[in-house]
């Protein structure tokens, strides 16, 4: 089935079958392996991607439900250049250690302080529970989106 | 050190966040091959029984289904060797690559089916038609240890291999001690999990006869010789190549059937061949980890001191002996007793098989489990006694000049593989430990019913042996773009290997660490390598690219000496260029053309590090729900010399909170048909961001390791081993007017409420603590001669 939607700024086109799923899609016919898997079934929150302003499971979402929609992964939250005030946040904390969490981490961080850019320490632990890191022990992950709010609360956030 | 040394000890940011942050980082499930197919894997859906008939036919007709293999296909099924303490007795026990017949736990791979895409692979996987018999699981250790069903008939035993551990005369020393108390302690099965799962891309190459293997990690080079030993190649025509990696915890990276059964795969059909493990298959298929019980008796005097400590350990080791399924075993009985002075110990440790998944190494293997076992026993002591948990430790832990201090003997073995702790004060992290947390205040908490939840606090002392053997390899070269390539044989798991190694070589080097490039873990860069594991990288890897900066910097002065006239001596190194001392210079690039370049190599002789610390914790207990709440956990370490202390703490804080995940929650949960009941992260449960929020850590660096160069101690696994018994003696101690004995792992919030529960009726009009008694000195009876 084809299926239209755009992918970090730019419409895409591409040709799935039914039961792909949109991570799937995204990492093997679109290659934008940022995206990563580590469970297939919405538990670990690594495949988090955001479609439409919402944080997603693209293990939980067919390719064909994108059809029409806007969608983020982490790819399309870095820029060639600097990191972007979330990533320096995460280096500058070690919140990351092996990287495989990290996309995930990053977009539902996105997705959150861009709706609650002062989301405190207790709703940033309870949205970021359904993402799990094994590495770490989260305490510098939310150390660091703390940290990040500063920067979504002077830009515009949409 | 050489230089002026700007970047050991600072909290260096890792040149690895660059890529993982921007989504680029490259791991094998990322990688995609010319013609590739994709394999999936039909596995055991019993754990017991024999193989009666596969019919692929089904399979094999579904459209993109290219080809199935099983047993039949491969000819002579090869074993997979122990990498570690291959001992006499284990080749009767080890894993085939492929079922051959029988099958002897859930996840035992049967067939692999290759097709143009993973779901038509995996559509193939549920055509096959398996015909097989089913025999009467041995789905316990006590099962197995009647050796009535057998896993291997002609062996005739379930039991796989014995340790004893053994110091002094425990039989003389529990004959004539004033108190003695015995125990049953249990450790849940739980496992690693990393969040990548495995996946590994093979590719044959037929006109050069040449074997490629990404998706490797932790041992490479062991696993190259294997797999060629395996395919009947020479090692060199096999190169194992490491990727990204997401996290390994001793599990990822061990060879497993995998490891061969997809290059075979490649080189049967002739195209490459990707295959990604998911989830569910993770579970049963990757080492499972820590399952042991015990009855175990610790004797001492009167003032605490202990005179001895002995017992049986039974581990439920799986189906097979893995790789280095016999390191938990052996350091159950070598290190049972910790930093703690045990003048005599016999503890015999039985390592059986079961039909489950086999079990391996996961994060401190056999030191989470010794240390549960052991610090139950002396918080029991401690409370029989009348003496506080911390004064109980004091008086125990090893002294500074009692260094070096010899752990236990052990056979098999014997002196070959003694090991002893290497030196350091643990009675002053200790204190250190018990100030920062404000032991003296807290102690008035113990048992307190606050706010509705009881309270209870508890210390517990560790060490980590660390940086095994016996070497590793490094190669440095000066190159063209004016930067120094550092090859090393340890391997990156995800621990910031290459921002570590940048350090060690750009402070030896005296240039920026921006102009060093690390490569690591594939085997064409060097003739051998050791890898990643047992917390060695740092000490053998980070010592050998020294070792290696320092023979460049001499191979550099002398070059520029001979170029720009005068002194090697008078050479030095700044920021990335070679000066005189009147100012004259050359840069790297330059100095590139004289062909720069050293190896090097570092031998330990299988020296370990024993990075030494305590802990602390506080928690609550809501016996309404079985709910505990850590409010509090310090952790503090003496890890010698701190490379790079943001990975340090890193590593002191996720150790902490994957303990937390086993003392808590982690549960592999089998039935009594051997099937694994946690077959997803929705039952297999592991902390998340909400659950632990007040973890803290402290490194400290008074007593460097005499047996390298850069003083560094291995510190990837410390604090995870303290967790288990430091939380069981906390609600112990919280829970102690109900009598209760948090004496098996996990403390769910089911067995937590069940504890207080129980207690409530059994002590309904009675007093609080059941006093000793004084008769026979069963399991849960302490005794006290008068």
């Amino acid at each position: 089935m084809q299926v239209n939607f755009k992918l970090n700024g730019t419409p895409v086109v591409v040709d799935v079958e039914p039961r792909m799923h949109l991570a799937d899609c995204l990492r093997d016919e679109l290659r934008q392996t940022g995206t990563h898997l580590g469970c297939e079934h919405g538990a670990c929150g690594a495949c988090t991607v955001i479609v439409d302003g919402a944080a997603v499971r693209a293990c939980l979402m067919l390719a064909v439900q994108a059809e029409g929609s806007s969608i983020v992964t982490v790819e399309g939250l870095s820029t060639e250049e600097a990191l972007t005030p979330l990533q320096t946040a995460f280096r500058k904390h070690h919140a990351l250690q092996c990287g495989f969490c990290t996309p995930g981490m990053l977009t539902t961080a996105h997705a959150l302080l861009t709706d609650e850019p002062d989301a405190d320490g207790d709703r940033i632990r309870a949205v970021l529970s359904g993402n799990l890191c094994r590495c770490t022990g989260y305490i510098p992950i939310i150390d660091a989106v703390l940290d990040a709010r500063a920067a979504y609360r002077k830009s515009d956030k949409r | 050190m050489i230089g002026t040394n700007r970047y050991i000890g600072s909290p260096v940011e890792r040149i690895e966040d660059l890529r993982f942050l921007r989504g680029r980082g490259e791991f094998v499930g990322d990688l995609k091959s010319e013609g590739m197919l994709h394999a999936a894997i039909l596995r055991s859906p019993i754990a017991h029984g024999r193989i009666r008939g596969l019919d692929s036919a089904a399979a094999r007709a579904i459209p993109g289904v290219r080809d199935v293999i099983a047993a039949a296909e491969i000819g002579a099924v090869p074993t997979i060797p122990l990498r570690l303490l291959p001992l006499p007795g284990t080749e009767r026990f080890l894993q085939p690559v492929i079922a051959t017949g029988r099958l002897r736990y859930v996840g035992e791979p049967i067939a692999v089916v290759l097709a143009d895409s993973a779901a038509r692979a995996e559509d193939g996987v549920g055509a096959i038609v398996l015909d097989v018999e089913e025999l009467p699981p041995v789905a316990d250790r006590r099962v197995s240890g009647r050796h009535e069903i057998l896993l291997f008939e002609e062996s005739g035993t379930n039991l796989a291999m014995t340790f004893t551990g053994v110091l002094g005369d425990a039989e003389a020393a529990f004959r004539d001690a004033p108190y003695v108390r015995r125990e049953c302690f249990e450790v849940q099965r739980h496992t690693a999990l990393p969040m990548e799962p495995r996946g590994l891309l093979a590719e044959w190459d037929s006109t050069q006869q040449r074997m490629t293997v990404l998706g490797a990690a932790k041992v490479p080079f062991f696993n190259r010789d294997t797999l060629a030993a395996m395919l009947g190649l020479a090692p060199a025509s096999v190169d194992l190549i490491e990727n990204d990696v997401g996290g390994g915890f001793g599990a990822r990276g061990e060879f497993y059937p995998e490891d061969f059964l997809i290059p075979f795969a490649a080189r049967h059909v002739g195209r490459p061949v990707r295959w990604l493990e998911d989830r569910r298959e993770h579970l049963t298929a990757m080492n499972h980890a820590r399952q042991a019980d015990c009855e175990v008796e610790i004797a001492c005097r009167r003032d605490g001191t202990i005179l001895g400590m002995r017992g049986e350990i039974f581990v439920d080791l799986g189906a097979y002996v893995r790789t280095n399924g016999l390191i938990q075993p052996r350091t159950l009985a070598q290190c049972f007793s910790g930093p703690y002075r045990v003048p005599n110990l016999h503890m015999v440790v039985r390592a059986l098989l079961t039909n489950k998944t086999p079990s391996g190494t996961y994060r401190g293997p056999g030191r989470y489990e010794a240390s549960f076992f052991c610090e139950r026993l002396i918080e029991l002591a401690a409370v029989d006694l009348g003496l506080d948990s911390a004064e109980m430790r004091r008086r125990n832990l090893i002294g500074a000049a009692e260094m070096p201090y010899k752990l236990a003997r052990l056979e098999p073995g014997g002196a070959a593989v003694d090991t002893e702790c290497d030196g350091g004060d643990y009675g002053e992290v200790l204190e250190r430990c018990l100030v920062e947390f404000g032991w003296e205040e807290k102690r008035t908490l113990q048992g307190q019913l606050i706010d509705g939840r009881y309270h209870g606090i508890a210390v517990a002392c560790f060490i980590e042996g660390a940086g095994a053997g016996p070497k590793e390899t490094a190669r440095l070269e000066l190159t063209p773009d004016g930067t120094v390539a550092v090859y090393v044989g340890s391997a990156a798991v995800g621990q910031g290997l290459e921002t570590v190694m940048a350090q060690v070589a750009a402070d030896t080097l005296g240039m920026p660490i921006d102009l060093v490039r690390v490569f690591h873990g594939s085997t064409p860069y060097l003739n051998e390598g050791y890898g990643a594991f047992a917390s060695r990288s740092t000490v053998l890897g980070g010592s050998a690219v020294y070792e290696g900066a320092k023979s460049l910097l001499e191979k550099i002065r002398g070059a520029a000496a001979a170029r720009l006239g005068g002194p090697p001596d008078d050479i030095e190194l700044v920021d990335g260029r070679a000066r005189t001392r009147d100012g004259r210079s050359l840069s790297f690039a330059d100095l590139a053309a004289d062909g720069l370049r050293v190896d090097a190599t570092f031998q330990n002789n299988n020296k370990l590090t024993y990075t030494y610390g305590s802990a602390v914790a506080h928690v609550a207990v809501d016996l309404g729900t079985g709910q505990v709440e850590v409010l509090d956990f310090l952790v503090v370490e003496d890890v010698g010399r701190i490379v790079n202390p943001l990975t340090l703490h890193g590593q002191a804080i996720g150790g902490v909170v994957q303990g937390l995940g086993g003392a808590f929650m982690e549960n592999l949960v089998y039935d009594a048909n051997g099937q694994l009941l946690t077959g997803t992260l929705a039952d297999y449960l592991i902390p998340t961001a909400s659950d632990f929020p007040r973890i803290r850590a402290i490194a400290l660096e008074n007593h460097p390791s005499p047996s390298n160069p850069l003083g560094v101690k291995g510190a990837g696994e410390g604090p995870i081993i303290p967790v288990g018994g430091l939380i069981a003696n906390a609600i112990g101690n919280a829970l102690a007017s109900f009598g209760a004995t948090p004496n098996q792992l996990p403390l769910s919030p089911a067995r937590v409420w069940r504890m207080g529960a129980e207690a409530s009726v059994e002590n309904l009009g009675k007093n609080a603590r059941a006093e000793p008694v004084s008769d026979a000195a069963g399991p849960g009876r302490s005794q006290i001669r008068r």
